[in-house]
């Protein structure tokens, strides 16, 4: 049988990011173990970078748009938020 | 090219709220989502950043209250006293110790209501403490009854048909007891707010610094002004921004909230600086 194994269908699944993170962190990231799902983020974004998940927590979905603004970080009241400030 | 990786090998600048928590403490916060004691809390890391204290230096002075968590969670000195007291508690750490930087963290209710002859004497002794107050309109951790900063008209658990009293302006109280710097902002105005606090806390003299904020759980909910996200909206739609760096024009008939420095003086002598040199006159043989 030609069936894949376990490790070989992980690694298939996983999309190659279109931006090069080689030489600096992600411009915005979400720490969801201490976000509350409050939706201050998602709302404030002038880039409509965070969309919300089915429990209401944030997830980057268009990085490429992000300006690194700060309206996102400075106003996430659980410290969840990892970003720039420009 | 991605935007991160032009500023090559950059740390962020999120960085620092993170190396300013207590590493023990267990988060997330105690905070209702969306409680904008956490935005005040970063603002407060960011200014205390900034202006380059030693957090050792620093002492964070809090009563009781929702926004009075805040000690327990920022790692820097703490006193978390009883209710309303917290200015009295400071009032002595700042006596003993001229050297430290002493920052009050209070909320309407603890410090206009429990505490407010404390915090009338504190403004009328001019002395170096920084107050933060932060303005939510109702008393959160009690179950949403109404405190002295409630809008007449207001909804809360104790006035089902709305508040008949009058509120207390607390940056009016503060100028007419003394204080010599009062400024006024909203947990919107987010870059405003880490300015205001930097300019507070290097201010030698009783600075005061009211932050309008938002309790979604008991205010907005019974009052139906809706969740986090709408209050913070309000906030951005009813302030005015007349920073003016003194006296600024009172629009709150138009229903508005003016922010940003409300009353400077520098004029006024300091509590400590003027006990210093009666000690030294004392010293000396020679009453001043
Ligand atoms: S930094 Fe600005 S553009 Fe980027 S996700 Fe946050 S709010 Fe959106
Ligand atoms: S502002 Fe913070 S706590 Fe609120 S949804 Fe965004 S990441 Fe979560």
């Amino acid at each position: 049988m030609n069936k894949p194994s376990a490790v070989e269908t992980k690694t298939r699944v996983i999309k190659k990011s279109k931006i090069d993170y080689s030489q600096g962190p992600p411009p915005v990231s979400i720490n969801a173990a201490w976000c509350k799902a409050c939706n201050i983020c998602i709302s404030l974004c002038p880039q409509n970078v965070l969309a919300a998940d089915i429990e209401g927590k944030p997830v980057v979905a268009q990085e490429e748009n992000c300006i690194q603004c700060g309206a996102c970080w400075t106003h996430c009241p659980d410290f969840a938020i990892k970003s720039n400030y420009k | 090219m991605s935007i991160a990786a032009k500023e090559a090998g950059a740390r962020q600048e999120s960085d620092v709220v993170l190396r300013y928590l207590r590493p023990h403490v267990k988060f997330p916060n105690m905070w209702c989502p969306g409680c904008g004691n956490g935005v005040v809390a970063t603002s407060l890391i960011r200014a205390i950043d900034k202006l380059g204290l030693d957090r050792d230096n620093v002492v964070l002075v809090s009563g009781i209250g929702c926004s009075s968590r805040m000690p327990v969670y920022l790692d820097f000195q703490a006193l978390h006293t009883t209710h309303g007291r917290a200015l009295a508690f400071a009032t002595g750490v700042k006596f003993s110790r001229p050297d430290l930087k002493v920052i009050v963290i209070t909320g309407d209710g603890d410090s206009l209501s429990i505490g407010g002859n404390h915090l009338i004497h504190a403004c009328r002794r001019n002395i170096d403490i920084t107050t933060i107050l932060i303005n939510n309109y109702i008393y959160g951790m009690t179950g949403g009854q109404i405190s002295p900063t409630t809008p007449p008209g207001a909804h809360a658990t104790t006035t089902p048909y709305g508040s008949a009293e009058k509120p207390f302006e607390a940056c009016d109280l503060a100028k007419g007891a003394g204080a010599t710097f009062i400024a006024r902002t909203t947990v919107y105005h987010t870059t405003q707010m880490d300015r205001l606090m930097m300019e507070a806390i290097q201010h030698k003299g009783f600075s005061l610094v009211e932050v309008i904020s938002n309790c979604h759980t008991y205010y907005g909910r019974l009052n139906r002004l809706g969740q986090a996200t709408a209050l913070l909206r309000m906030f951005q739609e009813k302030a005015s921004v007349q920073d003016k760096g003194t006296n600024m024009v009172d629009d709150r008939t138009k229903d508005m909230i003016p922010t940003g420095i409300i009353h400077r003086d520098s004029e006024k002598t300091e509590l400590c600086d003027e006990y210093q040199k009666l000690i030294d006159s004392l010293a000396k043989g020679k009453p001043a």
